[in-house]
């Protein structure tokens, strides 16, 4: 906290503050990427080299049989791979994401723009849905999935994860229509457009940016799932990557440079989207506080 | 009031009363059919079966095969007399203590120095933010083995003359809980670096030029201006903190599980085991009622309080 903001006469004291604050930065940003460091160097020794008191070296040949074994498995070593877990995480999350996206923007123009008596107590009441813990409707929930024929598959996942996402998506249109003038509304509505006609012609064209923020949360939420995901499916040819990625890993006797690599491709669809579109995940985060 | 002055506005523009009224109410009747399918999944899936699970609580379904006879609170009672449960809530208060601690000191440190005008500040932004778009699994996985007691940071430890510093992580009975807190904070401070950063972001440069005319020195003005106008910040992070370590699950169970003598276990984890694994599932559902009321004791007056304050604006 020394960087005080100097006068004319003050510049020594100025960079001494600024290299603090640099190595305080530095510092942290070693730490955050540390475990990035262990997946990559870990992930690229073949299991020869790895070795609990080496952890930190880097790998003295370049070697990708541990991505291998861990995509494809290796019956040798009986390990399963992801491949199979990850395009079942891709067949969940892309229909889970669009479904609930529809159906937030929906419900945020109907509660942003057509609001009716009791929709502000509603809509408090929608969102404390996206708080609870789901351990509280975990045994309805295998039940009731299990009645409907939904347990076990992917199209169940799919309901279940529209299902829950209905508070974080209508609270992210809500608030994103919200901004939307409402003379913009009043004036379509003079020109004699009904509701669905509003909808379509004012909201929707304006909505991209919304749905992008949408489209961003729910795929990183649905991709990084384990709690449904593990309670929902005990057939490991139907379970998501998650799932299949924590008992790669849950059994020491797995070569570690295996799970160092499971994880890092399992992390990767979720790190890409973050790279290429971090301004919109920072938006459905903030959005996540209530903080519109 | 909003709909009210949509109303008037439609009323002076269409002049046959009648079509008008006809107008309102299929607009009307259609807006509610858009939110029903909603309303009903909501109502079904997050009240119906809170109730179900309360009421499953009640009962003796403590086997595989459901047995819907009524105990009253027997299964609260064998709960707060069990010694695991008793670890569980020490676990969650230590977690939660020492979590909203270090993720609102290290965010707030983070937000002022990349707010004080240095360079490179977007790709520090995004080093200290990217743990956010990983799952918990994946962390846990990876904190697994930096936290191994013959490797990972106690190697560094050594590296770097710090050897007392070395020590058994979530593999020690007493502290293993702040081992798997120490894998949290690393995925979840970033966010509160964010919402600090933009709270910084939104106080107006005149107020802290004011202050300095006045001949306020920097740690005055962060201290009796900036602080206080973070506030509001602050009580947001603490609930999102507050109820993510409440809820904690993956990380546990991918890093450790339930730990030596249940050093790292949380009430969730333990719900999971009793209901999944010892099918005694009235009593699973009696911990989740416990674990519900501790998250609802935190989020309904923050939902409350928002709703009244947006009412207000």
């Amino acid at each position: 906290m020394s960087a005080r903001v100097a006068g004319p006469g003050q510049a020594r004291p100025l960079r001494l503050g600024r290299i603090a604050v640099y190595t305080v930065l530095v510092l942290f940003a070693l730490f955050y990427l540390m475990p990035i460091y262990v997946l990559l160097v870990t992930g690229l020794k073949s299991f020869d080299q790895v070795s609990l008191d080496r952890m930190w070296n880097l790998p003295q040949s370049f070697s990708l049989d541990s991505f291998r074994d861990a995509w494809f498995g290796n019956e040798q070593t009986a390990i399963r791979g992801l491949a199979n877990n990850f395009s079942n995480t891709l067949l969940l999350t892309v229909p889970a994401t669009l479904i609930s996206a529809m159906l937030g923007s929906l419900n945020g123009y109907v509660l942003a723009k057509w609001k009716f008596r009791g929709a502000d107590v509603l809509f408090p009441i929608i969102l404390f849905g996206m708080f609870i813990p789901y351990q509280a409707i975990l045994i309805p929930l295998v039940q009731t999935t299990q009645a409907l024929g939904l347990y076990g598959s992917i199209p169940g996942l799919v309901f279940v994860h529209v299902v829950y996402g209905i508070p974080i998506t209508t609270l992210i249109f809500r608030n994103y229509y919200a901004g939307v003038p409402s003379e913009l509304v009043e004036a379509a509505r003079i020109d004699g457009a009904g509701i669905l006609g509003v909808y379509r012609h004012v909201l929707l064209p304006l909505s991209l940016p919304g749905f992008v923020v949408v489209a961003i949360w729910q795929f990183t939420s649905i991709w990084n799932e384990f709690l449904f995901a593990i309670v929902l499916t005990s057939n490991p040819a139907v379970q998501p990557i998650m799932v299949a990625l924590n008992n790669l890993a849950g059994s020491y006797s797995v070569q570690w440079n295996v799970q160092m690599a499971g994880a890092l491709m399992a992390a990767l669809p979720t790190l890409l989207v973050y790279i290429l579109l971090g301004r919109y995940f920072l938006r459905g985060l903030l959005a996540g506080s209530l903080k519109g | 009031m909003q709909q009210s002055r949509q109303e008037s506005a439609v009323s002076i523009a269409v002049s046959p009363p009648r079509t008008r009224r006809a107008l309102v109410t299929a607009d009307r009747l259609i807006s509610i059919a858009l939110i029903a399918p909603s309303v009903v999944l909501i109502a079904v899936f997050v009240y119906g079966f809170i109730g179900r699970t309360f009421y499953i609580s009640l009962v003796r379904w403590n086997d595989l095969a459901p047995d819907y006879t009524f105990v009253g609170l027997a299964n609260y009672i064998r709960l707060l007399d069990s010694e695991r449960f008793q670890i569980d809530l020490r676990n969650t208060v230590v977690f939660t203590t020492t979590f909203i601690t270090l993720c609102l000191a290290v965010g707030l440190l983070l937000a002022v120095l990349l707010d004080s005008g240095i360079k490179g500040e977007a790709l520090f932004r995004t080093i200290y933010m990217f743990p956010l778009a990983v799952s918990f699994i994946v962390t846990g996985v990876v904190w697994r083995w930096l936290e191994s007691p013959s490797s990972g940071l106690n190697l560094l430890f050594d590296a770097v003359g710090l050897p007392f510093l070395k020590n058994g992580w979530f593999t020690d009975p007493n502290i293993g809980i702040l081992g798997v807190v120490l894998a949290a904070f690393w995925q979840t401070s970033g966010y509160v670096m964010a919402l600090y950063l933009a709270g910084l972001r939104g106080i107006p440069d005149e107020l802290r030029e004011a202050a300095r005319v006045d001949g306020a020195t920097e740690w005055q003005l962060f201290r009796r201006i900036i602080l206080p106008l973070l506030n509001p910040i602050t009580l947001t992070a603490v609930i999102i903190l507050g109820h993510i370590s409440l809820k904690i699950f993956d990380l546990t169970i991918a890093m450790t599980g339930p730990g030596p003598g249940f050093a790292t276990d949380v009430p969730a984890l333990f719900m999971y085991e009793t209901t999944f694994f010892g099918s005694r599932f009235s009593q699973g559902a009696s911990i989740a009622m416990v674990l519900l009321l501790l998250v609802s004791g935190l989020i309904v007056p923050y939902l409350i309080y928002n709703a009244r304050h947006e009412l207000q604006r």
